[in-house]
């Protein structure tokens, strides 16, 4: 495990929460940063800030040094074979937008099928349906088995010549679950279709090399890997990202600008209308450079060792559910549950009371909660921060809670 | 704030046993209601005879405050004039409004839920303002279902 005293760089571990020590356990919705991510974007802001590409300046040039090491390090992050291939985005959300509109409005029509997983986070679906409106393109759901496992078989069933996109996450927000997204992706190859891999939990939590994942494009959000709200990656494979078009028009992605046409900037200007998040991309640097430094391989066995402890620990609570595999195989720290008698918002009412953050909900996976029978459920995710004794504190927390509710 | 304000054993015991559950073959009046933040859902028919509800049926899913809330509304509103519930609605709204004036709405600030009789033990929401909606779900799901009569 990794030692504790990281927690000694997030500040705000150390406030208390209604009197109690805070057991902050919903890093899958968003993590806490560090003091380095916080102490980058500040320097940045009070030594060289200015905006960037634009001025012939020294502080804008320097901004845009700085900048333009961050989509380095991002590269370098997820084992991109050029910085080129890196757009710095909003986020995972706007990240699969620009695909689904940029790629999918050009190249799908009647006829085409966007094949899905039944696990997709709504940011994986809803752009492909507005897509599928578009283009009268169809889309098509690969199940789940009932150990909470993606059915990769029954998805090679509905992989044909009609699928020209695959979509699927590398890691499920609410399940934990990992699916084998290297043999998806041949598989997609082989019958022609482009693979969309959202990474937005994947890339918190484990090395991640594009390369090997075999995506044609891959999505992710720096505010749940450490840095600030507002930044994600955008990584697309070049050939890939040359047949497709710009989402959004605007200053610094064009060539030149006529008065009925425009000639685009080079890749990845193209995709970067207006004004970056230039700060926010040097806090994401801060981040992967500060995840580097622990070892993301390190971050890997430290959250599967605390997920091993909360399932043995949770599985000793009566009445208590998990939805998710229940052994450590292709699984990552995420802990979706319920507890019988006790509505999961009311769960998330009563531990915030002890201290305890969690999430409860559909998370953003309508489909999938009715797939697997609830509507709503409570989740505990882990990063590298936590500890054993946060387990103990939800664990308590949870006592408490079929107290209060008289469930046995 | 504690969670014992928040969880009184009347709201628990309306959770665990919802009265008035089920649907109406005759509904006067219908309206369903859901929060999709949490997921929340009330179904609600009622009944109206003679300027009067005369039967009310829910069904619903969701957690504790949501569905106890709805209970006693079902209980608080069988039998009352449609006036009478129209004021219930305007006291109990009065009662979960922590940003409007007390005073204005004419409701005692130490006992804003002074004039709801059982209903007042959902008074211990206001300090948990995140689960306001939930409390709300099933009275605005009337005002709607209202609408038809
Ligand atoms: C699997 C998955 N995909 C996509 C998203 C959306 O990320 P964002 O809200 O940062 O765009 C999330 C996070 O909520 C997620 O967990």
């Amino acid at each position: 495990m990794i030692d504790p005293s990281v927690r000694d760089d997030f500040p705000i571990l150390s406030r208390t929460i209604r009197g109690k020590r805070l057991a902050f356990l919903d890093s899958a919705a968003s993590s806490q940063k560090p003091r380095q991510v916080l102490d980058a974007m500040d320097e940045l802001y009070r030594t060289k800030y200015a905006n960037v590409y634009r001025g012939a300046y020294l502080l804008s040039e320097e901004a845009t040094t700085a900048y333009e090491a961050a989509r380095a390090t991002a590269a370098e992050f997820i084992g991109a074979d050029t910085a080129t291939e890196v757009i710095f985005t909003r986020g995972t959300t706007t990240s699969l937008n620009m695909v689904a509109y940029g790629w999918g409005l050009e190249h799908l029509g009647e006829g085409d099928k966007i094949l899905l997983t039944m696990m997709e986070h709504h940011a994986n679906v809803v752009p492909w349906q507005l897509i599928s409106r578009h283009t009268g393109a169809e889309l098509v759901y690969a199940p789940i088995t009932d150990d909470y496992r993606l059915d990769v078989d029954a998805l090679y069933q509905l992989l044909d010549d009609s699928v020209k996109v695959v979509g699927v996450t590398a890691m499920s927000n609410v399940l934990g679950t990992i699916p084998p997204v290297a043999d998806i992706a041949a598989a997609a190859h082989q019958v022609g279709a482009l693979v969309v891999v959202d990474g937005a939990q994947l890339t918190p939590h484990e090395p991640v090399d594009v390369q090997a994942l075999g995506a044609d494009f891959y999505a992710f959000s720096g505010h749940k890997m450490l840095g600030p709200t507002g930044i994600g990656v955008l990584w697309g494979r070049m050939e890939r990202l040359e047949e497709m078009e710009p989402m959004e028009g605007g200053g610094e992605m064009i060539a030149d600008v006529q008065l009925h046409s425009s000639t685009w900037a080079p890749i990845p200007h193209r995709f970067e209308a207006g004004t970056p998040p230039i700060a926010e991309a040097v806090g994401l640097a801060a981040a992967m450079n500060y995840l580097s430094a622990i070892g993301m391989d390190q971050v890997a066995k430290h959250d599967a060792a605390l997920t091993e402890y909360a399932l043995g620990a949770l599985s000793n609570i009566g009445g208590l559910h998990i939805y998710g595999p229940d052994d450590m195989q292709h699984r990552g720290g995420v802990v979706s549950f319920t507890v019988d008698g006790i509505h999961p918002h009311d769960l998330a009412t009563i531990l915030d009371g002890d201290g305890v953050a969690i999430r409860a909900g559909h998370h953003c996976a309508r489909p999938l909660a009715r797939t697997i029978g609830a509507s709503s459920t409570a989740r505990a995710s882990f990063y590298v921060y936590n500890t054993t004794e946060d387990v103990d504190q939800l664990v308590d927390g949870l006592h408490h809670a079929k107290e209060l509710f008289g469930v046995a | 704030m504690s969670l014992e304000e928040l969880y009184r054993e009347v709201i628990l015991d309306h959770y665990r046993s919802p009265r008035h559950k089920g649907k109406l073959e005759h509904a006067s009046a219908h309206a369903e209601g859901h929060n999709p933040l949490c997921g929340d859902e009330i179904a609600l028919d009622l009944l109206v005879e003679g300027g009067k509800v005369t039967k009310v049926a829910i069904t619903g899913q969701g957690c504790s405050i949501s569905q106890a809330s709805a209970s006693m509304m079902a209980e608080a509103i069988e039998g009352k004039s449609l006036d009478e519930v129209r004021d219930l609605i305007g006291k109990f709204k009065a009662m979960m409004d922590i940003e409007g004036d007390p005073k204005d709405a004419g409701i005692d600030p130490a006992r804003p839920g002074a004039a709801l009789g059982d209903l007042e033990a959902l008074q211990g929401v206001r300090k948990f303002p995140v689960r306001i909606k939930c409390a709300n779900l099933p009275w605005t799901t009337l005002e709607q279902a209202l609408e038809d009569v």
